[in-house]
């Protein structure tokens, strides 16, 4: 991406997820038979570079939060590979396993529920430097100094506890306690849709300051297109559990391919007046991940005028469309760009 | 279970046979255990009817109430067993369209084999309760004429569970004892829950002062030790079963306005009671149709367990003889008087003791049960 | 233009709470004319929810609309009525819609009870009738086979459902002004289109008047005619949408709008509006906004500016002293301290 410098030179594979699957059985009775499945993560492939930003976008029930969970198996993955910097991150033992856990750390949408309330926030970061082995007693004073000032909080603060703090420092708190450990990449779920308007922007700037100075790589989920715009170098949108497109952010915004993501960008609203943009009002709500739609998993709500046969039987696979740009749907033809809705 | 055969019609004799026989029609849809259960509740009641016949036609003659009572039971119980099934199958043929919240839960409730054995045994308790008189051909109080041939007979046949030290039959005592122990523990149930629901609700919903009056009494009565209370207040007055079921009801609310209110407390910040408001509902009316359905489900988690305990109370009571007199058999006066012959005749103390142990195990299984199958997370 | 339907001056609701005043809304005042939508735009804790709920006069102790407030609905004045004249406009002249589809309504109760149950209460119909008018306001807000979605229970619906039967109920006395406090917030972007996108067409068929509350401009943008910029208790900036969105006068709203990212355009960095909100129990001092305003200067801190009564107003020394307005917004993500 032209926007960030360093982006390009960097552009190794750091993960690649490839036909990433997590079903939770459904139980039922007293030797809890399992009585059927919630695909919540239905086959998800794609790459993240080394110090790129990837977009994971998606509705509620897409299974977006289960694939980032099931990535940093904090949710064991049903089938699916998990490649990190070259290892199996699935094959690991324990130890490698904590190894892993030290480059790889998430950000919470909730910054309050995932701060313990009864420990200073000196006091948190203190501990997970001592966990990893990373720094004691003074130095590690000194560290958690340098922690809070780079989130832009004062080396004061460490004193307090998070009750104390606002939603927006909060959130900063919780970057801190990721970088404690120096990781290579983090996982932001969601990480600024419970703060107040003129707050996200600070969160933002400093997620993007961060990657800047840290060359730190980001999955970063939302459902929120208009952050991804400003964020993302790359974005994969997801429907009911599987990547419905996935491509360079620029051109998926510009030329939208799969009709999903054309009708969720016209929905964004904006605030602008006067702003002419062609609005797709689908119908009908997201089918249940328990019993997914045959065939393409969007076919009853998609408006494409085409629709027909093959979208109720064949799932469509993610082809690709042109340059970096992949979309899973029977409809794009095989020239690249189909009929967005917007110019 | 298999649904194949669930909407299907039956022919005109098929329909007559299922409505004559209730289950038949269950088992012809493959719904085997509902279809077995609706059998054996239509036999059970029938053999009762024929094997007790003479008493059956006593009844008619005798002038009692409890016989009055057991022939109405099993007038009504043949036809709630038929009715049920009746409609089951009725609403089983056009298909449930939609599952209200107390249909879900009696579905999860269903799914609990444990749960449900302690309702089968609570109905069995009941039911054996209400036909008393059908089911043993023996007096509970009456003391025969040749004690020393018939006291302390270890049990056989003619005494299923042996005789006691005036020859009566134990099983009677334990039945008629039944009577007493379910009756206090329902009655004074009904009393402790209307009031703390009622109160409950008030205090959650008024807040402010109202609240603090309530629950600062609450906590007064809380905080007296419960059986001290109860037999000072029994001993000043002559021991009699509406005085028990009084006493009991009428100290036990607390706990349940305390579930109450913190339950009211909750739903009060609901948005579904602020819509009820802004759609201009009177705040009794709110009560009624918003708030209080929908803590019924605690309550009622509440109402089993508190059962159980009540039953327990009132056995520890009567051990001690603070509850109904004798010569009435309870379980408690029962294994009070069984202790002394403990070795000689453990019947005597033992089966009222068994008795006590199943009911307050079935109470609770049906309230654990209850408390899974109205989880507010189901309630959604 | 037409008589004001609902004329709201000098609206103060406040909390007398044991820790002191909690001055939640502070002298908000605004008319709404039939058949128009009114946005009410600002952040947690500026009070608009408090202005809804005051409006319907849905404050629970400790708080309280404090004397001189009014509510002028038509003739009549709701902050002086009793409890009584209340629940008759309730859900009759004035209705409300909530944020949380999914806990506002009852779980024990079928759509159509609860649906029927208002029509019940302010007209006296035989239940047939108001089931009737059950099925009809469902068919109007867009459930198919309302006649048996009728005997659904909320846990049967989805989210965007149930707020379409949540507006088949507010809407089914045909009230003159909707209330609507966030009422897409809660739902996915493709189900908020579809919900706003009706409420532009009820709009338009029943011709109600809309206050619509939301802390998302692009919401406030696409569906409001004119716009009440809120902050910490207080209406800073009211105006058409038009102006409010193209020409905006308070540094508050200016900084809103440009912090907020849009999908129509990439950025580097977003400007941002430095420290977070203030505690409704102590606004600043002077100009509520100084704190956190980019060009505040002395007067500021000391003095509240002055809000004229005008087509386009602002609450801002700006106003007198327009030549302070220069410079501005920076990228850098200051720190967020308590103010």
């Amino acid at each position: 991406m032209g926007t960030r410098p360093g982006a390009g030179k960097l552009g190794q594979p750091l993960l690649t997820v490839e036909n990433l699957v997590k079903h939770f059985p459904i139980r039922a009775g007293v030797f809890a038979r399992t009585v059927g499945f919630v695909r919540a993560v239905d086959g998800v492939s794609f790459e993240i570079r080394r110090g790129e930003t990837l977009a994971l976008v998606g509705e509620s029930g897409s299974g977006k939060s289960t694939a980032a969970l099931a990535i940093l198996r904090l949710q064991e993955p049903t089938a699916g590979r998990v490649v990190f910097d070259g290892r199996d991150a699935l094959k690991l033992d324990r130890s490698e396993l904590k190894r892993l856990r030290r480059r790889v750390q998430i950000i919470f949408q909730d910054p309050f529920g995932s701060l313990n309330p009864r420990m200073t926030v000196g006091g948190m970061l203190r501990e997970i430097l001592s966990v990893h082995d990373l720094a004691h007693g003074a130095a590690a004073q000194k560290r958690v100094a340098e922690l809070l000032e780079a989130v832009g909080l004062h080396a004061e603060d460490a004193i307090k506890y998070p009750h104390e703090f606002s939603g927006g420092q909060r959130q900063r708190i919780g970057i801190a306690r990721a970088l404690a450990v120096e990781p290579e990449f983090i996982v932001a779920d969601e990480p600024v849709s419970a703060l107040d308007v003129s707050v996200q922007a600070q969160v933002l700037n400093l997620l993007a300051d961060l990657q800047e100075r840290l060359d730190l790589t980001y999955l970063f989920i939302t459902h929120d297109l208009s952050v991804v715009r400003h964020i993302a170098d790359r974005v994969a949108v997801m429907y009911l559990g599987r990547v419905v497109e996935l491509g360079d952010c620029d051109s998926l915004f510009s030329k939208p391919l799969h009709p999903y993501t054309q009708a969720l960008l016209s929905a964004v609203t904006v605030p602008e007046r006067g702003a002419d943009r062609k609005r797709i009002i689908l119908t009908g709500d997201v089918a249940s991940p328990v019993s997914p739609p045959s065939g393409c998993p969007f076919h009853p709500r998609c408006p494409h005028p085409d629709k027909d046969e093959i979208c109720r039987t064949e799932p469509p696979s993610l082809a690709l469309h042109g340059a970096g740009a992949r979309a899973a749907c029977h409809k794009i033809g095989p020239a690249a760009g189909g009929s967005g809705p917007k110019s | 279970m298999s649904k194949s055969r669930k909407n299907t019609e039956f022919g005109a004799a098929g329909r007559l046979a299922a409505m004559l026989v209730p289950g038949l029609g269950h088992l012809w849809r493959r719904q085997t255990r509902t279809g077995v259960s609706l059998i054996a509740m239509t036999a059970g009641q029938l053999s009762v009817l024929f094997l007790a016949l003479d008493r059956v036609v006593a009844t008619l003659t005798a002038g009692r109430l409890d016989y009055w009572v057991a022939l109405l039971s099993l007038v009504v119980g043949l036809g709630l067993t038929w009715g049920v099934s009746l409609r089951s199958l009725r609403v089983a043929s056009h298909g449930p369209a939609h599952l209200s919240q107390w249909a879900i839960a009696w579905r999860e409730f269903k799914r609990n084999r444990v749960a449900l054995l302690g309702l089968y045994l609570m109905v069995l308790l009941v039911v054996a309760t209400l036909l008393g008189p059908y089911l043993t051909p023996f007096e509970p109080s009456v003391i025969g004429s040749d004690i020393a041939a018939t006291r302390h007979l270890a049990p056989s046949l003619d005494h299923v569970m042996g005789t006691d030290k005036f020859g009566r039959d134990v099983l009677t005592r334990v039945l008629y004892g039944a009577r007493i122990s379910l009756a206090i523990g329902f009655l004074a149930v009904s009393i402790s829950i209307t009031l703390g629901t009622a109160i409950g609700a008030a205090s959650g919903f008024f807040g402010g002062a109202v609240d603090n009056v309530l629950m600062r009494l609450v906590d007064v009565l809380i905080s007296f030790p419960r059986l001290v209370l109860l037999i000072v207040v029994i001993a000043l007055f002559q021991p009699s079963l509406p005085l028990v079921i009084l006493v009991l009801g009428l100290t036990l609310w607390p706990s349940s306005a305390r579930i109450v209110r913190g339950e009211v407390l909750s739903l009060r910040e609901r948005e579904f009671i602020q819509a009820a408001r802004a759609l201009g509902l009177s705040s009794p009316r709110i009560i009624l149709r918003h708030i209080i359905p929908n803590v019924l489900g605690p309550v009622i988690v509440a109402a089993t367990l508190g059962l159980g305990n009540i039953i327990l109370i009132e056995a520890g009571l009567s051990f001690l003889g603070f509850s109904v007199p004798l010569p009435t058999p309870t379980w408690g006066n029962m294994i009070n008087d069984g202790r002394e012959y403990l070795v000689e005749a453990w019947w005597v103390a033992t089966f009222p003791g068994l008795a006590i142990v199943l009911t307050v195990v079935a109470f609770n299984l049906i309230g654990d049960g209850l408390r899974d199958a109205l989880d507010p997370r189901l309630r959604l | 233009m037409p008589a004001p339907l609902l004329r709201v001056d000098d609206l103060r609701t406040y909390f007398h709470t044991a820790d002191g005043l909690v001055r939640a809304v502070d002298g908000v005042s605004f008319a709404l004319s039939p058949g128009e939508t009114l946005g009410i735009v600002g952040e947690s804790g500026c009070g608009k929810s408090l202005t809804c709920l005051s409006l319907l006069r849905l404050i629970d102790p400790p708080g309280r609309i404090e004397a001189g407030s009014r509510i002028r609905l038509r003739d009549r004045d709701l902050a002086e009525a009793s409890e009584a004249e209340m629940r008759q406009i309730r859900g009759n002249e004035i209705s409300m819609i909530f944020q949380e589809p999914m806990t506002s309504l009852n779980p024990v109760w079928t759509i159509g009870d609860q649906i029927a149950e208002s029509v019940r209460i302010h007209r006296r119909v035989r239940p047939a009738e108001a089931r009737a008018r059950a099925i009809e306001m469902l068919r109007l807000v867009g459930i198919p086979n309302p006649e048996q979605r009728i005997s659904s229970y909320p846990h049967e619906f989805s989210g965007g459902m149930r707020q379409r039967a949540m507006i088949a109920m507010a809407l089914a006395c045909d009230p003159s002004v909707l209330v609507a406090d966030e009422p897409t917030t809660a739902l996915d972007v493709t189900i908020q289109a579809e919900i706003l996108d009706l409420l532009a067409q009820l709009q338009s068929r029943l011709g109600m008047a809309m206050v619509f509350v939301s802390h998302d401009l692009g919401v406030i943008a696409q569906i409001a005619d004119r716009v009440l910029v809120m902050y910490a208790g207080q209406v800073v900036e009211s105006g058409p949408a038009d102006a409010i969105f193209n020409r905006p006068r308070h540094p508050y709203t200016e900084g809103l709008l440009r912090s907020v990212p849009r999908i129509t355009t990439r950025l580097s960095r977003l400007a941002v509006i430095p420290g977070g909100v203030p505690s409704p129990r102590r606004w600043p001092p002077g100009c509520r906004f100084h704190p956190r305003c980019p060009y505040a200067w002395d007067r500021c801190q000391d003095d509240s500016p002055p809000f004229a009564e005008a087509e386009h107003p602002s609450r801002c020394w700006l106003e007198i002293e327009p030549q302070r307005h220069v410079g501005g917004w920076t990228t850098t993500a200051a720190p967020e301290r308590e103010v």
